[in-house]
C-alpha cells in the first residue's frame, strides 16, 4: 500500500466504500485465512534456512547489494507480467472488472509487511527446506508492494484509450492481440513507467525489511543489504549500518542513471501529446546506446521480438458480452450466475474466515484492535500534519527558483527512494540513549522515508506554477498571507494531495517496522496497530496478524475514501491550472 | 516514384473500366435507422429511414447540421456502429464489422503518435498481413504520392496539422481501399492549409493517381462540398433524413468565384435555411420550441457583437449569409447557430439565406450594458419556455433555490445527455448575463440570491 494511486476512484465516481469493496476485503482475508490454515497444518523445522549466516564484513557488502538489487529486479519483472495480464483483463471483461477492480482497490490497503507473515510460510512449505522458498516469499513481498499501483495505472489508460485511435485500429482491421501492442500498451506506457519507478522506490523499503524476518520460530535471514543492517542491529554495530547505507546510496544511484533514467528518456515518445515538448527528458545512457552501434546492436533482437510478437495474427476471444436480441437474455443469465458466483464465494470466505478468527479471539480482541489502529491513525494523522507544516513551505520556496528546484528536484526523490529502514537504528540509538519515550519518539520514523512524496510533489507543484499568475498577484500586491492562501497554496494542492495521499499509505506500512524497534537487546515498543501486528508476527500468532491486517486495511480504506479521494477530486476539478 | 504511380494508376483504371451503369454498386444503404439510449432512458432516433448510394468513380458529400446523423451513419458504413434497422451493403455484402476494401481518414488525424509516419503508414497493411518488403514499397509510394517526402521516420508530433492530415490520408490510401471515407477531413485546419490539401487531393483524383474507386465524404462546410463532390446528400436533423441531392455537374477544378459556383452555394444555404425544422423531436404533442427546445451554447457576447455587426454598415440590419459568414469567418454551421439564436429570441429573423434585424434587435444595439440586460432577460423569458420555467420554479420554491438536476431531468426527456449538457450550459451562461439567476457550480444549484 505504500504507493497507491487512488487519485482516481474505480468505477465510476462512488467516493463512498460499496459493496464490492466489502466483497474483495472479505475475499482477500480469507485467502490469508487459507495460506495460513495450509501452512499451520505443515510447519517444518526450518532451521536449515540458516545455513548461509551473514557476516558483517564490509568486503560482503557488494555482493549483498547485488542479491538485493536481483531480488528487487525479479519483482518488478513479476509485476509487469502481472500488470499486463490483470489490466487487460479488467479492462477488457466487464463481469473480471466487476471482481479484480475492487479487489485490486482494497489490495492496495493491505500492509505488506503484514501480509509477509503468510507468504513466507506458504513459500516456504511450498518448498520445504529450500532457499527457494524463502527467496520467493521475498520476492512476493516486493511484489506486493509494487504491483497494485502499476496495475490501476495500466486498467486506467486501457479504459482512456482515445476513441478516435480506437476506431482507427477497428476500422484497419487490427487484431485484439496486434491492438493490445500497438495501441493499448504504448498508450498506457507513460503512466506504467512513471508507477513503476514509484514503486521501485517503495520497493527497497520492503525488500530490505522481508530479508530478515521471523514468524514465529522460523527466521529466515537471506543474504542481502536488509539482513546485513538485522545483524549490525543485533550487534549494536554501528559502523557496519553506515556501510550498509553507503551500499545502498549506490546501488539507488545506478539504477536511477543506468536503468530508470534512460527507460524513461526513451518512453518520451509514447506522451499522448500532439504537440513537441520544450523540455524532453534526457539520459546519457540511452544517448551511449543511441549512438553506441555496437550497444545499438545490442537493442535489435529486442525491436525484431517486438515485431514478430505484436505482429502476430491472435485473436482474443470476445469478452465483453455481446448485445442483441436473444444473447442479451442469455448474457444477463450469466450475469446472473457469475454474481451468484461471487456472492457464495464470499459468503464462504466470510463464514470460513469468522470461524478461523472466532476459535481464538473474542468481540473484546477486536475492540483493542480497533483502539490500537486508532492510535496509529492518530500518528498519522499528526505526522502527515507535521510534514506538511514543514514541507510545504520549504517545496514552495524552493519550486519558485527553478535553477534550484532543478538540483533538490532529484535529490528528493532520491530521499523518497532510499529504504528509511536503513537509517532507523541510528535514530533508536538516540532514543536508547537519551531514555526517551518509544510512544513519541518512534513515531517519526513512520514518515522518514515517506516524507519527501510531499516534499517533491510541492516542488513539481511550484515549478509548474504559471508565471503570468505569480506576476498578477505580484502587481495586486498580494503579499503575505493572502499571498499564500489566495495565490499559492490552491496552485499546488492538486500536487500536494498526490504527494500527502503517498505518504500517508507509506506510513501506515512503515508502522508494522516503526512502531517496534530494537537495539542489541534492547526492544522498544510503542503502543499502536502497526506493533501489534508486528508483535503477532513474532509470536506466530496467525488469528491476531489476520486481524490486525483486516482492522488496517478498513481503516486505510476509509482513511482514503472519505478524506484523500475527495480532497483529490476537488482538487482536479476547482484547483487544476491549465 | 514511377513505379508507385503506376500501381496506383492501374488500380483506378481498373475501377473506370467497372464503372459501368448495369455493375453492381459499391455501397448499398437502404432504410437504415439507427437510435441511442437518451438519457431518459428511452431511444434517441439519430437516423431515419436513410437510402444511399455509392457508385465507382464518384465523391459524394453529406452535408448537414450538426448532430444530424452524418457522422452516425459514416460510422455505420465503417462497420464501427450497427445500425438498429435496414440493410447496409458494401459490395454487395451486409456491412458487419469494418468491411475490407473501405478505409477511413479521421477529422482528429488519429495517428498513432508513437509511431513514425512511415510506421503509421504501415498499420494497415501489418494488419493484413503483407509481407515486410512489399509492405515498406508501398507505403513509400504512398507517402510519395501524398507529398510526405522526407518526413518518413518523424513522429506525428513533430509535423503540422496539414502534414498530420497527410499521414491520415497515406494511410488509408496504402491499403487501395474501393471506398475512402472522410469524416470533415479539413475542418481541424487553418483556412489556407484545407484549401491546399483539397486541391492537391482533387488533383490527384481527377489525374486518376490514387487507388481508390469512390470518396464519401463528410462536411458542414458548404463551399467545401461545392468544390470537391459530384454530387451532394444533404441532411435534415432530428432524425437524420436524406432532405435532399444536388448533383455538381461543374468541371474540374473548380472556381470558387465561378458565378454557377457561387449560385449553388446561395442555393443550398437557401435550402438549409429556408424551412429551419424543428429541433425537438416531436413527441406526443409537445410543440418543437417548448421545454424541450435544444439550445446550441453561443456566448452572449458573440451575440451582441452580431447584432451590432448587423445594425452597422453595410448590412444596416439586413444580411445574406454566405457574405456574413465569410465577413465573420465562420462556417456555414457556425453562423446558422447564431442566427437561429437570434430568432429564437426575436432579435432577427432567418429567411432564404438571409438574416434581418427586428425591431427589438436594431433597438438592442443601442442600447447601454444595462439596458441590454434587461431586454435580453425579457426575451429570454418570454421566448425560451424553458428559462421561464426556471425562474417560476425559483420564485415558487420558499428557498429560491433549485439542483441543475431537476431540470436536467426534464431536458432528458427530450433530448440526448449531450445536448441536454448543452442546452443547460447556454441556460447558465444566458441567464447569468441577463442576471436572471444566479447558478453555483460547485453546488450545481440555480438561485435567485445574487452572488456577492
Ligand atoms: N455513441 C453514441 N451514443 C449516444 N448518442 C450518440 C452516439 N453517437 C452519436 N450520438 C448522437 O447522435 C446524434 C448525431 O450525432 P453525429 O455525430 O452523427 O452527428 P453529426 O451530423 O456528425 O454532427 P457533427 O456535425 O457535429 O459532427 C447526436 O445527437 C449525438 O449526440
Ligand atoms: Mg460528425
Amino acid at each position: 500500500m505504500n504507493l497507491q494511486d487512488i487519485r482516481t476512484p474505480a468505477l465510476g465516481q462512488v467516493l463512498r466504500p460499496n459493496v464490492w469493496d466489502v466483497v474483495a476485503l472479505v475475499l482477500i482475508i480469507g485467502t490469508m485465512v487459507a495460506l495460513v490454515y495450509g501452512g499451520e497444518q505443515t510447519t517444518l523445522p526450518l532451521s536449515t534456512l540458516d545455513v548461509n549466516p551473514v557476516s558483517l564484513d564490509p568486503a560482503n557488502l557488494p555482493l549483498y547489494a547485488l542479491r538485493t538489487t536481483m531480488r528487487m529486479l525479479l519483482a518488478i519483472a513479476c509485476s509487469i507480467v502481472f500488470t499486463f495480464i490483470y489490466a487487460a483483463l479488467a479492462a477488457k471483461s466487464r463481469r473480471a472488472e466487476i471482481v479484480l477492480i475492487p479487489l485490486l482497490d482494497i489490495l492496495q490497503s493491505v500492509p505488506i509487511l503484514g501480509f509477509l507473515t503468510f507468504t513466507v510460510v506458504f513459500f516456504l512449505n511450498l518448498f520445504p527446506g529450500k532457499v527457494l522458498g524463502a527467496e520467493l516469499a521475498c520476492v512476493f513481498a516486493i511484489f506486493t508492494s509494487q504491483a497494485w499501483n502499476m496495475t490501476f495505472s495500466m486498467y486506467q489508460s486501457m479504459r482512456n484509450v482515445p476513441k478516435d485511435l480506437e476506431e482507427a485500429s477497428q476500422s484497419f482491421h487490427l487484431t485484439g492481440w496486434q491492438r493490445f501492442w500497438r495501441l493499448d500498451v504504448p498508450f498506457a506506457m507513460p503512466g506504467l513507467i512513471w508507477n513503476t519507478m514509484m514503486s521501485m522506490s517503495g520497493g527497497w523499503f520492503f525488500v530490505v525489511a522481508s530479508e530478515a524476518i521471523t514468524v514465529g520460530n522460523t527466521t529466515v535471514t537471506l543474504p542481502g543489504i536488509g539482513s546485513y543492517v538485522a545483524l549490525a542491529i543485533q550487534e549494536k554495530n554501528l559502523t557496519a549500518i553506515g556501510y550498509a547505507i553507503l551500499a545502498m546510496l549506490l546501488v539507488i544511484i545506478a539504477y536511477d542513471q543506468l536503468l530508470f533514467r534512460p527507460v524513461v528518456a526513451w518512453a518520451d515518445k509514447f506522451r499522448f501529446e500532439q504537440t513537441a515538448s520544450a523540455s524532453a527528458p534526457t539520459s546519457w545512457m540511452l544517448d551511449l546506446f543511441r549512438r553506441t552501434r555496437a550497444l545499438r546492436a545490442l537493442t535489435y533482437p529486442f525491436t525484431a521480438l517486438n515485431r514478430a510478437v505484436s505482429n502476430l495474427h491472435i485473436g482474443f476471444p470476445r469478452l465483453a458480452a455481446a448485445s442483441k436480441g436473444g444473447s442479451e437474455r442469455q448474457s444477463r443469465v450469466i450475469d446472473a450466475v457469475w454474481l451468484a458466483t461471487i456472492l457464495a464465494g464470499t459468503g464462504y470466505a466470510a463464514w470460513k474466515s469468522y470461524q478461523y478468527l472466532s476459535a481464538t479471539l473474542d468481540l473484546s480482541d477486536v475492540v483493542t484492535t480497533i483502539g490500537y489502529g486508532f492510535i496509529t491513525l492518530a500518528r498519522v494523522a499528526v505526522l502527515i500534519a507535521l510534514a506538511t507544516l514543514i514541507w510545504v513551505p520549504i517545496g514552495v520556496w524552493i519550486g519558485l527558483r527553478p535553477k534550484l528546484a532543478e538540483r533538490i528536484q532529484p535529490l528528493a526523490q532520491f530521499l523518497a527512494a532510499f529504504p528509511a529502514n536503513l537509517a532507523f537504528p541510528v535514530f533508536v540509538v538516540i532514543i536508547v540513549r537519551f531514555g526517551l519515550s518509544p510512544n513519541i519518539w518512534l513515531s517519526p520514523l513512520m514518515i522518514l522515508g515517506t516524507q519527501w512524496y510531499i516534499l517533491f510533489n510541492v516542488i513539481a507543484g511550484a515549478s509548474a506554477f504559471p508565471t503570468d499568475l505569480r506576476e498578477a498577484a505580484g502587481s495586486f500586491h498580494l503579499k503575505g498571507w493572502r499571498w499564500w492562501v489566495k495565490v499559492v497554496l490552491p496552485g499546488i494542492f492538486p500536487y500536494y494531495i498526490t504527494g500527502a495521499i503517498t505518504a500517508s499509505g507509506g506510513s501506515w506500512n512503515a508502522s508494522i517496522v516503526a512502531e517496534v524497534a530494537s537495539w542489541g537487546d534492547t526492544h522498544l515498543t510503542a503502543t499502536g496497530l502497526g506493533a501489534y501486528i508486528a508483535k503477532a508476527t513474532e509470536a506466530g500468532d496467525f488469528p491476531r496478524v489476520v486481524l490486525g491486517i483486516a482492522i488496517m486495511c478498513v481503516l486505510v480504506t476509509l482513511f482514503n475514501r472519505l478524506l484523500w479521494r475527495p480532497l483529490y477530486a476537488f482538487g482536479e476539478r476547482r484547483l487544476r491550472l491549465g | 516514384m514511377p513505379l508507385a504511380s503506376a500501381a496506383f494508376a492501374l488500380a483506378n483504371q481498373e475501377g473506370c473500366m467497372l464503372d459501368q451503369p448495369n455493375q453492381p454498386s459499391l455501397l448499398d444503404i437502404r432504410g437504415v435507422c439507427r437510435s441511442f439510449p437518451k438519457g431518459s432512458g428511452e431511444e434517441l432516433l439519430v437516423l431515419e429511414k436513410v437510402d444511399l448510394t455509392l457508385r465507382s468513380g464518384e465523391i459524394v458529400g453529406l452535408l448537414g447540421r450538426s448532430g444530424s446523423g452524418k457522422s452516425t451513419l459514416l460510422r455505420i458504413i465503417a462497420g464501427l456502429v450497427a445500425p438498429s434497422s435496414g440493410d447496409a451493403k458494401c459490395r454487395g455484402e451486409a456491412i458487419k464489422g469494418p468491411p475490407n476494401g473501405v478505409a477511413m481518414v479521421f477529422q482528429s488525424f488519429a495517428l498513432f503518435p508513437w509511431l513514425t509516419v512511415l510506421q503509421n503508414v504501415e498499420l494497415g497493411l501489418e494488419a493484413l498481413g503483407i509481407d515486410s518488403a512489399e509492405r515498406r514499397k508501398r507505403a513509400l509510394a504512398a507517402i510519395d504520392l501524398i507529398g510526405l517526402d522526407g518526413f518518413e521516420s518523424a513522429y506525428p508530433k513533430e509535423l503540422s496539422g496539414g502534414m498530420r492530415q497527410r499521414v491520415g490520408f497515406a494511410r488509408a490510401l496504402v491499403v487501395h481501399p474501393d471506398l475512402l471515407l472522410m469524416d470533415e477531413p479539413f475542418s481541424a485546419l487553418d483556412v489556407l492549409t484545407a484549401e491546399t490539401l483539397r486541391t492537391d487531393l482533387i488533383d490527384l483524383w481527377i489525374e486518376g493517381r490514387l487507388p481508390i474507386k469512390s470518396v464519401l465524404m463528410v462536411t458542414h462546410n458548404i463551399e467545401e462540398a461545392v468544390l470537391m463532390c459530384d454530387r451532394i446528400l444533404v441532411f435534415s436533423s432530428n432524425p437524420g433524413r436524406v432532405a435532399a441531392e444536388i448533383k455538381v455537374d461543374l468541371p474540374h477544378p473548380r472556381n470558387r468565384l465561378d458565378p454557377m459556383f457561387r449560385q449553388l452555394v446561395d442555393s443550398i444555404y437557401a435550402r438549409m435555411t429556408q424551412r429551419p425544422e424543428p429541433k425537438t423531436p416531436a413527441l406526443e404533442g409537445i410543440p418543437g420550441s417548448g421545454v424541450g427546445m435544444i439550445l446550441n451554447h453561443v456566448s452572449s457576447n458573440v451575440l451582441s457583437g452580431l447584432i451590432e455587426t448587423l445594425a452597422g454598415p453595410p448590412y444596416n440590419g439586413h444580411a445574406d449569409l454566405p457574405v456574413l459568414a465569410g465577413h465573420l469567418q465562420l462556417e456555414a454551421d457556425e453562423i446558422f447557430h447564431l442566427g437561429e439564436a437570434l430568432q429564437l429570441l426575436r432579435f432577427a429573423q432567418l429567411s432564404e439565406g438571409d438574416l434581418m434585424l427586428s425591431d427589438a434587435g436594431k433597438r438592442f444595439a443601442h442600447l447601454e450594458t444595462d439596458a441590454r440586460k434587461r431586454l435580453f432577460a425579457e426575451h429570454l423569458v418570454n421566448y425560451v419556455p424553458v428559462m421561464g420555467l426556471i425562474r417560476r420554479v425559483l420564485d415558487e420554491r420558499p428557498s429560491h433555490s433549485a439542483p441543475a438536476a431537476r431540470f436536467r431531468n426534464e431536458l432528458e426527456d427530450y433530448m440526448s445527455e449531450d445536448y441536454a449538457d448543452e442546452t443547460l450550459k447556454t441556460i447558465v451562461s444566458w441567464g447569468r448575463y441577463a442576471e436572471l439567476f444566479a447558478y453555483d457550480e460547485q453546488s450545481e444549484l440555480f438561485s435567485l440570491e445574487n452572488p456577492h
